[in-house]
């Protein structure tokens, strides 16, 4: 899956990152808890999470993943995007409530990848 | 960079948990640029990670020396806090000190050290309560 597809169906705001909306990306982990993300994430490439600090874009970026999506229509500070853009992180942002969102992407194809059960 | 070691240091603030991962994010972009095994730099930039978020919640901020040779990456956190009391218990995972204000963060799990340990190739701690803690890391370079 393309990131700008994750954008449609989330039907999200893309906030950074538009020269990485045709990189493919294939699993992705939901989850407010960066240490949690830090433990059990293996080769995912998209977060999905309600946390809205610098964190989440570091964590990710620790990760090598490539794109954060805020749910529940959170907007990111300029902070947070500044520490996006020095990462190459794409960021978007959508009005789907965490669950629907990680159900919506895992419907189309995204799975959690391959260490997870 | 045969036969040379490369010595970096940071200061990590601990006044601003937003802020926190500067250190380890820069430690990250150095070993991308050695050309280091993606799967190495990301063990690395994990434990260091972990390691300095604890530095600012626990320790109000502290230092890092990573020291990189042709075989391995070190890096040593030292910080003047309150110290571990009891090492065993702070390693199990899930056990955790933090303040509410730090979950609601994304932190303060109960992962960190264990994450430390999981990532690492070696790890040890030393501490005193009352006078600080130093946290050593290893990871060897393939």
């Amino acid at each position: 899956m393309l990131i700008k597809e994750i954008q449609k169906i989330l039907d999200a705001q893309l906030l950074v990152g538009e020269s990485l909306l045709d990189t493919e990306v294939h699993t992705a982990c939901g989850s407010d808890m960066m240490s949690d993300v830090l433990a059990f994430v293996k080769d995912q490439a998209v977060l999905i999470t309600g946390l809205l600090n610098q964190q989440a874009i570091r964590t990710a970026a620790m990760m090598d993943m490539v794109c954060v999506i805020f749910v529940r229509g959170k907007q990111p500070s300029e902070e947070i995007l500044e520490v996006a853009k020095e990462n190459g992180i794409a960021v978007m942002t959508t009005s789907y409530r965490m669950f629907t969102a990680c159900g919506m992407l895992y419907e189309a194809g995204l799975n959690g990848g391959l260490s997870t059960k | 960079m045969s036969g040379n070691t490369l010595h970096y240091h940071y200061v990590v603030p601990g006044d601003d948990f937003t802020r926190a991962g500067m250190a380890s994010s820069a430690v990250k972009q150095v070993l991308k640029q050695l050309g280091l095994d993606p799967e190495t730099v990301r063990k690395m930039a994990i434990s260091l990670y972990e390691g300095e978020i604890n530095m600012v919640i626990h320790a109000s901020g502290g230092e890092i020396d990573v020291d990189i040779d042709d075989e391995k990456i070190v890096a040593v956190l030292t910080d003047h806090g309150p110290g571990i009391e009891d090492i065993e218990l702070a390693m199990q995972e899930g056990w955790s000190t933090a303040s509410e204000q730090v979950r609601g963060l994304g932190f303060g799990a109960g992962m960190g050290l264990p994450n430390m340990k999981k990532y690492s190739d070696y790890m040890n701690i030393e501490s005193k309560p009352g006078s600080g803690t130093t946290v050593t890391v290893m990871v060897n370079i393939k």
